[in-house]
C-alpha cells in the first residue's frame, strides 16, 4: 500500500535522460513583448490562454461570491432583483464560455498536443494566434457588456425576454459570444487537422495517447455544435434590433424554435467541457498508477461516442417547456444512453488503477476528486432524464448542484489535475507538493460544502435563479455559502504557489513523474522552441512502464 | 513523415468541367419546369433531390471530390448526417405535437 | 516561433520556398490545407443550418402562407442567378485548373472573372431587394404601426394584377394600405400576415447571409488573383487557388438549396 505523505516526489525517482535545462528553451530565446504577442509557436499561446482564462474565471469566481453572499439570508438585502439577475447570468456566461470551453483545449491541448504526437507544431500556427486574439476581442466585448450594465436573461437567453422584453445589453453580450465561438471553432478545426496529419512516423492512431482521442473527440463537437449558436445568437440580435418576430409569439414567432436551436450546440457544449477533463484523467491516472489503462480501445472509442451521442439529447432541458411527449420519450431515451460511455470509462480507470503501483501527487490527488464527483454528478443526471422526475426537479437547486458537480468537480478538477500535471513541462519547475496537495483537499472539501446541499434544496423545491427563499431553507443555505468560501481558497492557494513556483520553483527534469508518452520522454522541460531535436519515431503503444521510462525509441 | 492520401494532382480534362456545368444547366431548368408542376407531398422531396444531385456534380467535379482522400468523404458525409440530425430531430417535435397520447 | 527555423529541417531536406516550417513535404502542407478548408466548409454547413433549420420548421408550421408568400419573390430573377452562378463556379474551377497547369495569367483571368460573375449576381439581388422595398415586403423596424410590411397591400396587389411580377405591374396607392395589426383584418388576417412576414424575413435573413459571404469571397479572390499575378503559384503549390475554389463552390451549393426552396415554394399554385 502506497503512504501518502504531504511530502512526498514521485520526481525524484526518476532520472533525467533528455536533460538540459538551461539551455534555450521556448520561454527565454526571446524576452521582448512582441516576440509573446505575435508568437506562431502552440506553447506560448497556451501561455498567454492560461493568463487570460485565469483572469476570466477570477471574474466568474467573484459573481459567485456575489451570489452565494446574496444567498447567507432568505430576503433579498444585498443585491437588487434586478442585479442578482445579472450577476448569476454574467457568473454562467464567463464560467461556460470564457473559462470552461477554453480552458482544458486552449491551455493544455495547445501546449501539449504536438509535444503528445511528435510535431514541430499544430497543422496552422497563424490561424492559432488569430484564435487567442479573437478569445482575447470576445471577452472585451463581454466585458464590455457587464460594464455598459450587463445582461439579465440568464446565460440560456430564453426569448421574448432576451429578444423583446429585456433591456439589458443583450445585443453587445451575444457579439462577444459570437466572436468567442469562432476561436473555439478555429482551434477545435486546428486540432482535428493536426491530428489527421501531423502525427510523428509510427504514431498509428490506437497508439496515440487517450489525451489525443479526447482533444479529437472535442474538436469534433467544437466545430459541428458552434455554428449553430453562432447564427441563433445572429437570429436573436435580428430581432431585438429591427423589432421582427422570429422567436417572440406575440408577432408569430416561436419561442420552443429558439430553445431548440440553443440547446442543438448548448448540450453539446457540455461536452466540449468534460471530454477533455475525461482525457486528462486517463493520462494521469496512468502514469501514478504505473500501469497501462484498461480498456484503451474502449476509453478511445467512448470519447467518440460521447461527441456523437451528445449531439442527439439535447431537447432534454426543455422537457417541461412544451415540446410533445413523443419528443420527450424520446430524448430521454437517447439521454440515458449516452451516460454509458462516461460511465465504461470510470469502471475503465478503477480496473487501471486496480494492481497499479499508486503514487498521491498532487495531479492524482485531483484526478480521484474527479472520479468520485464526476460519478455524482453524473448519476444525478439519471434523475433528471427521467421524465417523470423532471417535471419536480427543473429549474430547482437540484440542476444547479447536478451542473457544478460536473463541470467544477468534474471539468475544473480534471483542468486543475492537468495543470498540475503539466506544469513541470511547461515551466520547467517543480511546485511544492505540500501546497498542491493541501490546496487539491481543500478544493475538495469546500466543493461538497458547497454542492452537496443544494442537491437537498432542490429536492425540497428551492428554484433557481431567485434570490430570496422561503426560510426553512436557510440552513442549507448557509451551510452552501460557507462552503463556497472554503472552495475559493482552495482556487487561489494555486495563484500564490504556482506563481512563487514559475520563478523560485526546483528546476525539473525532464520527465519527473515517469510518465510514458513522448510529451515526457522526447523533450527537455522546459521543451526547445522547435520541440524535438529529432522527429521521435514510435513503436509501441502508450503507457507503457518499463524500468526506464522511455517508451519510444530515438534514432 | 505523416501519413497522406495523396491522390494525383493531375488537373482534370477541360471537356469535364464543361460536362459538368451543362449538366448543373440542365438540372436548373429541371428544377423550374418541376417546381411549376404539382406533385402534392412529393413536390419537396423532387425538389431538394435535384437540387442534391446539382450539389452533388459541383463536390465531386468542380471541388475534386473523385480525387480527394476518405477523410474529405468523411468531412462531408458528417456535414449531412449532422444536419439532418438538427432538422429530423427537431421536426420531429413539431409533427408529433398534435399526436393523441 | 525560434528565429533558427530554417536550421531545424530533418534529414537535411532542401528548404522549398512555400514549405512552412512545421511541414514536412509540399504534399503533407497540401493535404492539410485542403483538409482544413473542408473542415471549415463543415462548420458553414452548420452555420447556414441553423437558418436552414428555422426555415424548416416554419414552412411546416405554416406552409400555406409560406407558399403564398413565395410567390412575391422574382422566380426569373432568382433563375438568373442561379444561372449566373454556377457560371461562376464554372470559372473558378477553371482558375483551379489553370494554377494546376502553372498558367499564373489565366489563373489570375479567370478568377477576376468569377467576382464579376458575383458582382453581377449581387446586382441583381439589388434589383429584388429594391423592388421588395418598394412593394412594402420588407419586414419592418417596429411592430405597432411604423411598420412597413402591410399584407393585405400586397395581397390587395396579387387580386389587382396577375402575379407579383416585378416592374411594370402598378401598385395600390398608400392611401389603400392596412396595418397589419389592423383589427379590421381579423385575428386569422393578422396571423397570415404574420406568417407571411417571417417567410420574407427567413428569405432575407438566408440571402443576405449568402450575398455577405460572397462579399467575403470577392475579398479573398481578389488577393489570390493578385498573388496569382505576381507568379506566386506554381504546379508544386497552388492549394490557396484550389482551397478559395472550395469555399466559392461551397458558396454556389448553398444558393443550389435556396433556389427552390425560397423561390419555387409556391409555384405550383399556377398563378
Amino acid at each position: 500500500m502506497a503512504t501518502v505523505s504531504l511530502e512526498s516526489k514521485t520526481f525524484e525517482k526518476f532520472p533525467d535522460i533528455v536533460g538540459r535545462h538551461d539551455e534555450v528553451n521556448y520561454l527565454n530565446h526571446d524576452h521582448s513583448v512582441a516576440s509573446w504577442l505575435f508568437t506562431l509557436d502552440h506553447k506560448r499561446i497556451g501561455l498567454l490562454y492560461l493568463v487570460t482564462i485565469t483572469l476570466m474565471f477570477l471574474l466568474g469566481g467573484a459573481l459567485a461570491g456575489a451570489i452565494r453572499l446574496e444567498l447567507l439570508t432568505p430576503k433579498g438585502d444585498f443585491l437588487t432583483a434586478d442585479t442578482y439577475n445579472k450577476a448569476f447570468t454574467a457568473h454562467g456566461i464567463i464560467m461556460l464560455f470564457f473559462f470552461l470551453i477554453p480552458s482544458i483545449p486552449a491551455v493544455l491541448g495547445n501546449f501539449v498536443v504536438p509535444l503528445m504526437i511528435g510535431a514541430k507544431d499544430v497543422a496552422f500556427p497563424r490561424l492559432n494566434l488569430f484564435s487567442y486574439y479573437l478569445y482575447f476581442a470576445g471577452s472585451v466585448i463581454a466585458l464590455t457588456a457587464l460594464l455598459l450594465g450587463g445582461v439579465d436573461t440568464g446565460w440560456t437567453f430564453y426569448t421574448p425576454f432576451s429578444s423583446t422584453y429585456s433591456n439589458s445589453y443583450v445585443v453587445v453580450m451575444a457579439s462577444g459570444l459570437f466572436v468567442v465561438g469562432f476561436s473555439s471553432i478555429l482551434t477545435g478545426l486546428n486540432f482535428i487537422i493536426t491530428v489527421h496529419r501531423m502525427r510523428c512516423p509510427g504514431l498509428t492512431w490506437f497508439r496515440l495517447p487517450l489525451f489525443i482521442w479526447a482533444i479529437y473527440a472535442t474538436s469534433v463537437v467544437q466545430l459541428l455544435g458552434t455554428p449553430v449558436i453562432a447564427v441563433t445568437l445572429g437570429l436573436l440580435g435580428v430581432e431585438r434590433v429591427l423589432g421582427v418576430g422570429i422567436f417572440d409569439p406575440r408577432l408569430g414567432g416561436d419561442p420552443i424554435l429558439f430553445q431548440h436551436l440553443f440547446w442543438f450546440y448548448s448540450h453539446p457544449a457540455v461536452y466540449i467541457m468534460i471530454l477533455p477533463s475525461l482525457g486528462v484523467t486517463s493520462e494521469v491516472i496512468a502514469t501514478f498508477s504505473r500501469k497501462n489503462v484498461f480498456g484503451y480501445h474502449i476509453i478511445a472509442f467512448s470519447s467518440i461516442a460521447i461527441a456523437v451521442f451528445g449531439f442527439i439529447v439535447w431537447a432534454h432541458h426543455m422537457f417541461t417547456t412544451g415540446i410533445s411527449p413523443y419528443a420527450a420519450m424520446v430524448f430521454s431515451l437517447l439521454t440515458f444512453s449516452v451516460a454509458i460511455p462516461s460511465g465504461i470509462k470510470v469502471f475503465s480507470w478503477l480496473a487501471t488503477m486496480y494492481g497499479g503501483s499508486i503514487s498521491f501527487d498532487t495531479p492524482m490527488i485531483y484526478a480521484f476528486g474527479f472520479l468520485g464527483l464526476f460519478t455524482i454528478g453524473g448519476m444525478t443526471g439519471l434523475f433528471l432524464s427521467t421524465l417523470g422526475t423532471d417535471i419536480h426537479l427543473h429549474d430547482t437547486y437540484f440542476i444547479v448542484a447536478h451542473f457544478h458537480y460536473i463541470m467544477v468537480g468534474g471539468a475544473i478538477m480534471g483542468y486543475m489535475a492537468g495543470i498540475h500535471y503539466w506544469w513541470p513541462k511547461m515551466t520547467g519547475r517543480m511546485y511544492s507538493e505540500f501546497w498542491g496537495k493541501l490546496s487539491a483537499g481543500i478544493t475538495f472539501i469546500g466543493f461538497n460544502f458547497t454542492f452537496f446541499p443544494q442537491f437537498i434544496l432542490g429536492y425540497l423545491g428551492m428554484p433557481r435563479r431567485y434570490y430570496e427563499y422561503p426560510d426553512e431553507f436557510q440552513v442549507l443555505n448557509v451551510f452552501s455559502s460557507a462552503g463556497a468560501s472554503i472552495l475559493a481558497i482552495g482556487y487561489i492557494m494555486p495563484l500564490f504557489y504556482m506563481t512563487y513556483s514559475f520563478f523560485f520553483g526546483e528546476k525539473a527534469s525532464s520527465n519527473p513523474f515517469g510518465a510514458s508518452t513522448l510529451d515526457w520522454t522526447n523533450t527537455t522541460s522546459p521543451p526547445s522552441p522547435h520541440n524535438f531535436e529529432k522527429t521521435p519515431i514510435v513503436t509501441e503503444e502508450p503507457y507503457h512502464f518499463h524500468g526506464k521510462e522511455a517508451a519510444v525509441v530515438n534514432h | 513523415m505523416a501519413t497522406t492520401e495523396h491522390s494525383t494532382h493531375q488537373p482534370a480534362p477541360l471537356s469535364l468541367y464543361l460536362f459538368t456545368f451543362g449538366m448543373l444547366m440542365f438540372l436548373t431548368i429541371v428544377t423550374i419546369l418541376a417546381g411549376f408542376q404539382n406533385f402534392g407531398m412529393w413536390s419537396t422531396p423532387i425538389a431538394l433531390g435535384i437540387a442534391a444531385v446539382k450539389a452533388a456534380l459541383v463536390v465531386v467535379i468542380f471541388m475534386h471530390g473523385y480525387s480527394s482522400s476518405p477523410l474529405t468523404w468523411v468531412i462531408i458525409l458528417a456535414s449531412m448526417f449532422f444536419l439532418t440530425i438538427m432538422l429530423g430531430l427537431m421536426l420531429s417535435d413539431y409533427m408529433s405535437r398534435g399526436w393523441a397520447m | 516561433m525560434s528565429t533558427t527555423n530554417e536550421t531545424i529541417q530533418d534529414h537535411g531536406q532542401h528548404h522549398h520556398k512555400d514549405l512552412a516550417h512545421h511541414f514536412d513535404t509540399l504534399e503533407q502542407q497540401h493535404d492539410a490545407n485542403t483538409l482544413g478548408m473542408w473542415a471549415f466548409l463543415l462548420t458553414e454547413v452548420l452555420f447556414f443550418g441553423g437558418l436552414f433549420a428555422a426555415y424548416t420548421i416554419y414552412r411546416y408550421k405554416y406552409s400555406a402562407m409560406f407558399e403564398e408568400a413565395s410567390n412575391h419573390l422574382d422566380i426569373t430573377l432568382g433563375a438568373t442567378n442561379t444561372v449566373i452562378l454556377i457560371l461562376s463556379s464554372l470559372t473558378m474551377a477553371l482558375a483551379v485548373r489553370c494554377s494546376q497547369t502553372g498558367n499564373s495569367l489565366w489563373t489570375g483571368r479567370w478568377l477576376l472573372i468569377t467576382i464579376a460573375f458575383g458582382l453581377m449576381f449581387l446586382g441583381v439581388k439589388y434589383v429584388e431587394w429594391k423592388h421588395d422595398y418598394h412593394i412594402h415586403l420588407m419586414p419592418g423596424k417596429d411592430w405597432s404601426g411604423k411598420d412597413w410590411w402591410h399584407w393585405q397591400y400586397a395581397k390587395k396587389a396579387k387580386e389587382m394584377d396577375t402575379h407579383g411580377k416585378g416592374a411594370g405591374h402598378s401598385y395600390p396607392d398608400k392611401k389603400d394600405v392596412i396595418a397589419d395589426n389592423d383589427p379590421s383584418l381579423g385575428v386569422r388576417g393578422i396571423q397570415e400576415s404574420q406568417q407571411a412576414r417571417l417567410f420574407f424575413l427567413l428569405y432575407f435573413c438566408m440571402t443576405s447571409l449568402h450575398a455577405l459571404h460572397m462579399l467575403v469571397g470577392f475579398v479573398l479572390i481578389g488577393i489570390i488573383a493578385y498573388f496569382a499575378y505576381q507568379g506566386a503559384y506554381s504546379p508544386e503549390y497552388y492549394s490557396p487557388v484550389e482551397n478559395i475554389g472550395l469555399y466559392w463552390h461551397f458558396v454556389d451549393i448553398v444558393w443550389i438549396f435556396l433556389f427552390p426552396l425560397l423561390y419555387l415554394l409556391g409555384a405550383h399554385m399556377g398563378h
